[in-house]
Order: structure tokens, then C-alpha cells, then sequence
């Protein structure tokens, strides 16, 4: 499988000349907007708070690159931690258990945005 | 907000197998060609767009296919999309390759 593991490497490195939004300790709450075609943003994690943890960088768009396109400009990437309990309400694990995942830029807003309605 | 037929997080799901299985002939076959179609030398099929078409079958070509087929049936689209192979060659050759094997005309 070590050639899948390469193919899947989720991300493709894009142009350095982007700025990043949010930065690391910054608290964001993940959108959930209609979206048709391919995204990497999951169900269970829209409308749920969590705490950037790094800046990845700026990636190709794979929401574009799954159609065939160059995927430039590229979107910043960011790794995103969750505390499980936050997740799941019936979640019988440590209440210090996290899970982390990377979304792109346009998927998240500043958690002050939350009580706003429809971002 | 919709969920995708594939976006499984938090669904129930029952017990996880674990058990590795041998990997098939077949299998390592449809696996070499697809690293070989998105190596950095031809690369015609990008991971997201292998996702992409296997997101497209719709749930019950998806979920009938075991995995290894839905990679061979990701790839069969994207050439056909890309326009690397068309119908007619790739029925071409799976009449000749039924005829090799003598199968029958199902």
C-alpha cells in the first residue's frame, strides 16, 4: 500500500504568496453550507467548534482538482482540533480526547461568527 | 446540511473486521495501474479525482462493488472522460479477451 499512501497524499502545495486568516490558538467554527461536488469537509464536523492547532499552508484546491482543474489559486490549509465530547454528544471517552483534522480556509470562520446565522 | 452517501463519519456501522486478507492478483494488477496513471511522469488521474468519480457511482453501484472494483471502474471512467480510451476501443478489447478465455456470448 505504500503506493496508495503516496497517491493519497491529500495535498498538493500551492503558490507561497498567500496570507493565512486564522493563525494557531485561534478558535473557528466549521460551515455548513450547501456544497455540490467534491469537498473534503465531513458531515459530523459542520456547525462544530474547534481550535486551529497549525497553519499548513496553501494548498491546490482539491475541490477543483477532483474536476480535472489546476486547483490554482490554491486554498490555506489548516489543522483543526476537536475535542471529541464536542463531536459526539454520546461520547463515553476521556473528556480530553481530541480529533484533528485539516480544512481548507473557505470551510471555516472565526467562532465569534457562530451565533451570526447563515456564513 | 446533506450528507453524501459516502461521508460515513458517525453513522452506525457494526463490528470492524479486522482481519487482513491476501491481496489478489487481481487486485495488485488494479492497484499498480493506478499508480502507474498518476505518477508524476503521466499523471492522468489525480486522488481527488479518483474520489470524485467513486462519489459519482451513487450508493448502490458503490456499495455493490468491493474495493479494488470500484478503483477499476474509477479508472474505466476517468479514461473515458479524459477521452484516453473510448467505448468502442475498450469494447474492442473486451470482446477479444472474452473470445481468448471462450467465454460464452453473456
Amino acid at each position: 500500500m505504500l503506493g496508495w499512501l503516496r497517491f493519497a497524499r491529500v495535498t498538493v502545495r500551492a503558490g507561497a504568496d498567500m496570507r493565512a486568516r486564522f493563525s494557531a490558538g485561534e478558535r473557528v467554527v466549521v460551515l455548513d453550507r450547501v456544497h455540490s461536488g467534491h469537498m473534503r469537509t465531513p458531515v459530523y464536523v459542520r456547525g462544530k467548534v474547534g481550535e486551529v492547532v497549525r497553519v499548513v499552508g496553501p494548498m491546490l484546491n482539491p475541490e477543483q482538482l477532483a474536476y480535472g482543474f489546476s486547483g490554482a489559486p490554491g486554498k490555506m490549509l489548516y489543522r483543526v482540533r476537536f475535542r471529541q465530547t464536542d463531536l459526539w454528544p454520546d461520547y463515553s471517552g476521556s473528556a480530553r480526547d481530541c480529533l484533528e483534522l485539516e480544512l481548507y480556509e473557505h470551510w471555516i470562520a472565526p467562532e465569534a461568527s457562530r451565533a451570526g446565522g447563515t456564513q | 446540511m446533506t450528507r453524501a452517501f459516502h461521508d460515513l463519519g458517525g453513522e452506525p456501522a457494526g463490528a470492524l473486521d479486522r482481519c487482513e486478507h491476501p491481496t489478489s492478483f487481481f487486485e495488485k494488477r488494479i492497484d499498480a495501474m493506478l499508480m502507474l496513471l498518476s505518477d508524476g511522469r503521466r499523471r492522468l488521474i489525480r486522488v481527488d479525482e479518483h474520489r470524485r468519480t467513486m462519489e459519482q457511482f451513487g450508493a448502490e453501484l458503490y456499495w455493490s462493488l468491493p474495493y479494488y472494483q470500484r478503483w477499476l471502474h474509477s479508472i474505466t471512467s476517468l479514461m473515458l472522460e479524459k477521452g484516453i480510451l473510448t467505448r468502442e476501443e475498450l469494447d474492442a478489447r473486451m470482446a477479444e479477451i472474452r473470445a481468448r478465455y471462450g467465454a460464452g456470448g453473456g
